[in-house]
């Protein structure tokens, strides 16, 4: 790797492992410490490496600089007077044990996911922080994502450590009793930083992709830990896996989406297939049947690409069983969508004219293809409608498109 | 948005309208596609429970029967919570439920919160 991709690289990989180990150090009220001193030895790397070149082990060179600096702020600051002097003698400083060790490292990320993730904080500052300690995103990235500007981003994390501070939030596990329930909304965070990635409009296809790939290797962190490797954990990651396997078919070179049914199943992913069905067998133990293992069970039948009963109906039956457990209008249409296919396209407008979601797009557009074939008029009139709703482009071509073949009928 | 608790109750006494395991297994369909579909309009509230045939009349004397409490034949099967912004359509809602296809009735009751 070349040295103006490793600083970058390096960045993404350790800049979050040694902040979790500083942070934990220092105690979450001296986050934007920890948060400094990462910064200044990546600055450090890049100065010096450019200058003398690279250091035998990049990796080790960082630890070093960074625990030296983390013990020159501490003998400086002392801010551990009231911390932990009445434990370690000033003198020992210098000997001081930061444990950059592989299994602190891991112990230090796993606490901080689950600090990030306090309720104190509103999902949205929950997931901006993940997206900055975690995953070593700068503002203008997290802004990007969000489709904000930097200083929205900037204050958003402000306020979120402010919280974290005079709320006195610990950087540990949960007690067992209460793991279970904060795991839903590390989970719920996880699921959302996904998303953000998968269902983002923002065109930059790569910075899309990563927050999909951190999304997952933090979740993968969660799996690999005993006290966290829960099925609805697994359940998450094998939807996560399902969904990745088809990122490098659903979008164009421009970055513009394609659409499921125009996907070149070539493209799709097998190995991560592989890895949901994997993730998808061992989230199936317990009683607890999560939103997310029906999710990946729909997303699981939908890597067959060939239209058969049974998987429609096993679809329907699962998006019924999701509605259940919560409504939401996407699933609300989709589940429409599955039912014209395992039912017939009949029942399917019956039941779409129930949902009254006017004002969306999808729905115009679901109804249009379910007239087609049935009224021709209907469905212009529905795509029609779709096409003063909708706004990005990609889906206006799809619509142009559909009303010019039907007019040409 | 008001909620009504639809009480869904079948003949359960005569013999000749018992379903057989297989009538049973063959109503899951209709009836997760039913509440599938109320759950898409957003006006499902609780997935409710089914009740099991057995059941006891506890009286005031303390006196315990066997069997669920029925005036008539008909007895309670099962229950689910629906919210919609009147008892009319509550009851309008309740029309498609397979419960109908097989001879019972919904019972539609508006919920009144404690105060």
């Amino acid at each position: 790797m070349q040295k103006d991709e490793l600083i970058p690289h390096l960045f993404r990989t350790e800049y979050r492992k040694i902040i979790s180990v500083l942070c934990k150090l220092f105690g979450v009220e001296h986050i934007e410490i920890a948060e400094d001193i990462v910064s200044d030895t990546f600055l450090m790397a890049s100065e010096t490496w450019g200058l003398k070149g690279l250091p035998k082990n990049p990796t080790a060179w960082l630890y070093t600089v960074s625990k030296n600096k983390a013990i020159d702020f501490l003998r400086r600051e002392r801010i551990f007077q009231d911390k932990i002097v009445s434990e370690i003698h000033q003198e020992k400083i210098t000997e001081m044990e930061i444990d950059l060790s592989k299994e602190n490292i891991n112990d230090s990320q796993l606490q901080m996911m689950f600090t990030i993730c306090h309720p104190c904080n509103s999902t949205e500052a929950q997931i901006g922080l993940s997206l900055s300690i975690l995953c070593g995103f700068g503002v203008e990235e997290i802004a990007d994502a969000f489709l904000t500007n930097k200083e929205t981003i900037y204050k958003r994390l402000a306020r979120a450590k402010e919280k974290l501070r005079t709320e006195k939030v610990k950087i540990e596990l949960p007690v067992q009793s209460e793991i279970s329930e904060r795991l839903e909304t590390v989970l719920t965070t996880l699921y959302l930083l996904f998303s953000e990635g998968y269902y983002s409009s923002s065109k930059n296809t790569g910075l899309r992709k990563d927050l999909c790939l951190e999304a997952m290797r933090l979740n993968l962190m969660l799996v690999e830990n005993s006290q966290t490797d829960t099925p609805s954990a697994n359940a998450l990651l094998s939807l996560m896996c399902f969904h990745s396997s088809r990122f490098e078919a659903r979008t164009d070179k421009n970055g513009e989406i394609i659409l499921y049914e125009e996907q070149d199943e070539n493209l799709w992913d097998k190995k991560l297939v592989e890895k949901g069905e994997h993730y998808l067998n061992r989230s199936s133990t317990g009683i607890n049947l999560s939103k997310y293992h029906l999710e990946a069970a729909i997303a699981y039948w939908h890597t067959k690409k060939v239209d058969t009963t049974e998987k429609w109906e096993n679809i329907l039956q699962l998006y019924n069983k999701l509605l259940q457990i919560e409504y939401s209008p996407i699933a609300a249409l989709n589940r429409t969508y599955a039912l014209s296919k395992a039912n017939g396209k009949k029942d399917a407008i019956i039941e779409a004219e129930k949902l009254k979601l006017e004002d969306n797009h999808l729905y115009h557009s679901l109804l249009g293809n379910l007239y087609i074939g049935i009224d021709q008029q209907k469905a212009i009139e529905h795509f029609s409608q779709a096409l003063l709703l909708v706004k990005s482009g990609a889906d206006r071509n799809v619509l142009i498109n559909n009303i010019s073949r039907l007019n040409a009928k | 948005m008001k909620e009504f608790l639809l009480i869904f109750r079948r003949d359960a006494v005569s013999n000749e309208n018992q379903l057989s395991p297989e009538q049973m297994q063959s109503m899951m369909k209709p009836w997760q596609d039913w509440m599938g579909s109320l759950a898409a309009q957003n006006k499902l509230v609780s997935s409710g429970n089914r009740l099991a045939d057995e059941g006891r009349v506890v009286k005031s004397n303390h006196v315990v029967i066997n069997g669920p409490y029925v005036e008539t034949k008909e007895a309670i099967g099962g229950y689910i919570i629906i919210k919609a912004n009147s008892i009319d359509e509550a009851a309008e809602l309740s029309k498609n439920c397979p419960i109908l296809f097989v001879e019972g009735n919904v019972e539609v009751r508006e919920l009144v919160p404690m105060d």
